[in-house]
């Protein structure tokens, strides 16, 4: 399908990335490789740019609380205003909304945004101290409640419930490993065996250490204009962002999420009819005027195997219970029907937590622009991308071309 | 030996009577809503927003929601027993509140046995030894 553009589409206009690695370097020269990247695949300058979205990072001081302002100086300062956005995993998009509301707004034609992260080593822990009223601090105090707890507590029930297998959840490992191995950016670039997978020790059961993804140095960058700005360099068919959401839950979300040690009641009022993750997709969906049937693929956040299979049935690509059907019928395999995370998806970047939202949608342009390489999805028109930042934080973008 | 005395490991999360163990959760006095932890000074559905809050002993019995077992020592400040034990940590559903709470299970128990829609109720359990102390935590027990 072909989209006309509409009053409320914005440009992409460059993308950039630095790749995924443990540099041991700061984030902020990650971003500055990022943007200049980006800038450069705009074919602009930083003068032409009017506003700097960053994305923040909790676990580099001070500077990584005023991201933008930290890119701003770090580039150059020329004087245009910034924000600076914490959304958990989700801080990307909302960096990116923030950008693309300055433009629908009126105030400025081309925006930068830009994500990049120092990740420490292991699993993340709570920020230090002793807070006692930190939910977040307690549920590694009380409960030992890491962040593969969740996801283990996720792929269980998903087993027990809808049949998924071991298998399957190896095969989600092989399909992104495979993937990402054609990925320039990506960290991992080993396309991972059955027997590989099988021999890697149990970390939350079911989900072994490579069903989980790593935590990594690296950044993304876009560049984002108004429709009349792109037109006005010329760019030809640019990619268009088409929805964004970064809806937060709706009481009461009686779904276990990072870091919960007790979900909302329903005692007195009953869930709403869409689960959180659901109505994270519907937003976009609704912004774009599009529907599951015109995604031709996607990037989700694997931050575990089975966590991949969940997202298929959110953003609606099969119905509940489904989605391992999908999988091994190769639906969601670079070649079949729905292509999903053909970048590799965290599986093969490990999650440099506020680049990350941007780096799915710098997957999504070279997808829309056919220029993925080995990785291109054929007939790619409408890429949808979604993740979820812990404490309530939607965040999916779908673009098209 | 003597046994060192125990202390809870968070004030006023549970206690015990004559029945067994509870969680302490709060219910809003205007709308009903429950909260764990407790919430203390508004009420979160918002079409409600009381003020109105009581402490009151959360359903002792639910189901299992899922489970999972940790194999690996999570980071500080998570008490880690040394060496090192897996421990399972258990979401149920409390009937009555409609909310689901986390808690490990109790240590004798078979986590591979453990099935969604299991009923399973709150115990008090040693969590860790300190040099004069041993610090108990709410637990989930499988009810035979
Ligand atoms: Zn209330």
């Amino acid at each position: 399908m072909s989209r006309s553009e509409r009053e409320r589409d914005v440009a992409v206009i460059g993308v950039g990335m630095h790749p995924y690695g443990k540099w041991g370097r700061s984030f902020v020269e990650y971003g500055v490789v990022a943007a200049r990247a980006a800038l450069a695949d705009a074919g602009i300058t930083l003068d032409d740019v009017q506003f700097i979205a960053g994305g923040d990072t909790m676990r580099n001081g001070y500077q990584g609380y005023v991201a933008g302002a930290t890119f701003a100086q770090a580039l150059g300062w020329t004087g245009v205003p910034v924000s600076s956005a914490y959304g958990a995993c989700a801080s990307g998009a909302m960096a990116i909304q923030a950008a693309r509301a300055q433009i629908l707004a009126g105030f400025c034609d081309v925006a930068l945004v830009v994500g990049a992260d120092t990740a420490p080593q292991g699993f993340f822990g709570p920020a230090p101290g002793e807070r006692w009223n930190d939910p977040d601090w307690l549920r590694f105090r009380v409960l030992g409640a890491t962040n593969p707890t969740y996801f283990g507590l996720y792929a269980r029930r998903r087993m027990e419930l809808h049949g998924a297998t071991l298998d399957d959840f190896a095969a989600v490992k092989v399909k992104n490993s495979r993937h990402g191995a054609q990925n320039p950016n990506a960290r991992y670039r080993k396309e991972f065996t059955l027997e590989e997978i099988s021999a890697s020790p149990v970390v939350a059961d079911p989900l072994r250490l490579v069903d989980i993804c790593a935590t990594s140095d690296g950044a993304a960058a876009v560049v984002l204009s108004s429709r009349d700005y792109a037109r006005s360099r010329d760019v030809d068919a640019p990619v268009r962002v088409i929805g964004v959401s970064t809806v937060t839950p709706t009481y009461p979300n009686t779904y276990v999420d990072m870091p919960d040690i007790g979900t909302d009641s329903a005692a007195a009022v009953d869930p709403p009819a869409l689960s959180y993750r659901d109505s994270i997709a519907a937003a976009a969906y609704e912004e774009a005027g599009a529907g599951p049937d015109d995604v031709s693929f996607a990037e989700v956040y694997d931050l575990s195997t089975a966590l991949e299979l969940d997202w298929y049935e959110n953003i609606g690509l099969c119905g509940p219970g489904e989605a391992e059907k999908l999988l091994r019928e190769g639906d969601t395999t670079l070649g079949g029907r729905v292509p999903v995370n053909p970048s590799g998806g965290l599986a093969c970047f490990g999650e440099a937590i506020p680049a990350q939202a941007i780096a799915q949608l710098c997957e999504v342009t070279w997808q829309l622009r056919g220029t993925a390489g080995a990785r291109q999805v054929e007939n790619a028109r409408v890429g949808l991308a979604i993740n979820q930042g812990l404490f309530g934080h939607g965040s999916c973008i779908i673009a098209t071309r | 030996m003597t046994a060192k005395p125990e202390v809870v490991e968070v004030e006023g999360w549970f206690g015990s009577d004559s029945d067994g163990a509870y969680l302490v959760g709060s219910r809003c006095t205007a709308c009903g809503s429950y909260f764990f932890p407790k919430q203390t000074f508004a009420c979160r559905n918002p079409r409600c927003g009381s003020t109105e809050l009581d402490e009151v002993p959360l359903s002792r019995r639910g189901r299992v929601w899922s489970s999972t077992t940790n194999h690996f020592a999570p980071p500080p400040p998570y008490p880690a027993r040394e060496p090192f034990e897996p421990y399972t940590v258990v979401a149920v559903e409390l009937p009555a509140e409609r909310m689901v709470v986390l808690g490990h299970l109790v240590r004798d128990a078979d986590p591979a046995a453990l099935r969604i829609g299991d009923e399973v109720e709150v115990v008090i359990e040693p969590f860790y030894e300190s040099g004069d102390a041993t610090h108990t935590v709410w637990k989930w027990r499988p009810v035979p």
